[in-house]
């Protein structure tokens, strides 16, 4: 088979398995995926950049390796794409900011040695909000990202340009990053499977951050079985980066392969209340009513502190990211303003010219946050009501396997509609956002599309380095109903 | 709290080395204050006694062993560089005559 149209719309372990049997090289895969890119990349604009000769001559090493019998494992020779903000060596890293304009990275990331290692043919820049602060990559420099499903739509954000590459059968396989449910929430709106990990279970060297003590790297995928792949291979300690947590990492892939008992479920009341649209409820109620079924239980559980999550982040993530941010300076390897007369001006000039509107609004705030008189009332506060935050769910999780909600509470959203609230746009991500404060493992799995065919996602959030049950509980219902498998019309 | 509703959008846009235009400065304005609004939520919570949280796993005192690696030569730490000359950034004097 080496049909272009066949081959883009395969899964990750079903272009592994062809490429193991023979049915095509690595760089026929690779040449339908550069294709599909060609022909509908203009309308989605999922991609900031790629390096097609680069991924050619990657999968032809893939291939080479397999005809000498030295193919490494499940992911040789399968493409997997990154998002704009995670180092690749030579290649460029915009963070979809033009203060990075002609940036490119002097060494790989982490993820990025892993995914190498494991022969995947690493290319393919994507699109986000700039440096990962939005919800709907319309704070990108370079344009918006939009819905494969509805082009007049967003793909959710920050990391949409990695949802929609998989929607639109560009690549089979994507990094995100995933602050405050910058993976899951624009993979619910976009109809594919997205995955964080627990903070510490992803080294994050080489990621350009954002909020240091909330970001972590995941796997964006059609199914909940190729996140479980792709997590395995990027996962595990790097002395690299010292929040990286220091165990060995299960296989991820290995351990969806058994039955899973059914277990107990936690359905937060507060998470259910208002601001959840109709469609959504629908959905998440059949998705509840299917788990049932398989005879899960269903518990009610209380996380009171759900509406401080909006205010907690914002105040922790600005502050982290205004002290993050203050590296791009003009100085050593940033676009300098040609305006700057002295030093203070480099930094203020460079800033003000190469950063835009959102960026600029979180650093400034993030500085009051932490600025003298400000800081007990503001940084200081939000780390302790974190603490309330991690302590209601280590309660909900002494009754409850896994907690099921809505990723998002809504479907996609039009351009322009949330882009000039702020507040508006944060509660886009009021049901993802609590998981990162809590440090937890959460994935969003396609789960139904609305009346008019837009796709919704439902979120489990599992227990601290608990990846492997979260990724079966999820697994069990996927391999069922399969949601991510279904394509949309391009 | 209605002092801390409005900032100096002045004074902070200095600390965070960013330089507005008058435009943004006057729609910054509202919008932070909006937020800050909505912030003020968080001084209703009774976080008597609460130890903050810094990491969600907190970890202390990471080692590493004290021995010599690879680092970038001079010529790949300045690629990037916006200027550079003689294996070194340049930038504007920072000292005044």
């Amino acid at each position: 088979m080496s049909d272009h149209s066949e081959i883009f719309s395969l899964t990750g372990l079903e272009i592994s398995q062809g490429l193991a049997e023979g049915k095509f090289s690595s760089e026929e895969v690779t040449q339908a995926f550069i294709s599909r890119i060609k022909e509908v990349d203009e309308k989605v604009h999922a991609f900031l950049s790629y390096d097609e000769d680069d991924m050619l001559e990657q999968a032809k090493s893939s291939d080479n390796r397999r005809s000498t019998g030295q193919a490494i494992g499940p992911l040789d020779g399968v493409p997997v794409c990154l998002k704009d903000v995670i180092s690749a060596k030579g290649q460029p890293l915009t963070a979809a900011s033009k203060i990075l304009e002609n940036y490119r990275s002097p060494y790989d990331a982490t993820v990025t040695v892993k995914l190498k290692q494991a022969g995947a043919v690493v290319g393919g820049r994507l699109n986000l909000d700039e440096f990962a602060m939005g919800s709907s990559t319309e704070n990108s420099a370079y344009g918006p990202t939009r819905n494969p499903w509805d082009l007049e739509r967003v793909p959710g954000g920050s990391s949409g340009g990695s949802s929609a590459a998989v929607a639109a059968r560009e690549t089979p396989l994507t990094l995100g990053s995933d602050t405050g449910g910058s993976i899951r929430q624009p993979a619910s709106l976009c109809g594919v499977v997205g995955m964080k990990p627990t903070y510490g279970r992803v080294s994050r060297y080489g990621l350009a951050a954002f909020a240091s003590s909330l970001d972590q790297i995941g796997p964006f995928s059609q199914t909940v079985e190729d996140a479980a792949l792709l997590l395995e291979t990027i996962s595990g300690h790097d002395p690299l980066d010292s929040t990286s947590y220091p165990a060995s990492v299960p296989g991820y892939l290995n351990a969806l392969k058994g039955k899973l008992e059914p277990c107990k479920l936690g359905l937060p009341k507060e998470f259910f209340g208002e601001g959840m649209d109709d469609e959504v409820r629908k959905a998440i109620d059949q998705a509840i009513a299917w788990y049932k079924e398989q005879g899960y239980e269903m518990v009610e559980i209380s996380l009171p502190t759900t509406d401080l999550s909006v205010p907690v982040y914002y105040v922790i993530a600005t502050a982290e990211a205004s002290s993050n941010l203050a590296r791009y300076d003009g100085i050593r390897y940033t676009k300098r303003s040609e305006h700057s007369e002295n030093a203070i001006d480099v930094y203020a000039k460079s800033r003000g010219e190469g950063f835009g509107e959102e960026v600029k609004r979180r650093c400034i705030l993030g500085a009051y946050g932490l600025s003298s008189g400000y800081y007990d009332a503001y940084y200081l506060r939000a780390q302790k009501t974190r603490t309330l935050i991690r302590n209601d769910f280590e309660k909900a999780f002494q009754k409850v396997d896994a907690i099921l909600t809505p990723t998002s509470p809504t479907p996609a959203f039009k351009f322009g509609e949330k882009s000039e609230d702020p507040i508006s746009m944060y509660l886009s991500d009021i049901y993802t956002i609590s998981t990162n404060l809590a440090g937890l493992p959460g994935i969003s799995v396609p789960c139904g599309f609305s009346e008019n065919g837009l796709p919704i996602g439902m979120q489990l959030i599992g227990q601290a380095f608990e990846e492997e049950k979260l990724l079966a509980i999820a697994h069990a219902y996927d391999r069922e109903l399969q949601y991510g498998c279904k394509q949309p019309n391009l | 709290m209605s002092e801390e509703s409005s900032m100096d959008i002045d004074y902070v846009a200095n600390l965070a080395r960013i330089e507005l235009t008058a435009e943004e400065r006057q729609k910054f304005q509202g919008q932070l204050g909006d937020v800050l609004k909505y912030f003020e939520k968080l001084q209703e919570v009774d976080v008597e006694g609460v130890e903050p949280t810094a990491h969600a796993f907190p970890r202390y005192n990471v080692w590493d062993e004290d021995v010599a690696v690879e680092g970038f030569s001079a010529e790949e730490a300045l690629l990037n560089a916006p200027k550079a000359r003689s294996e070194q950034v340049v930038v504007p004097k920072v000292v005044e005559e």
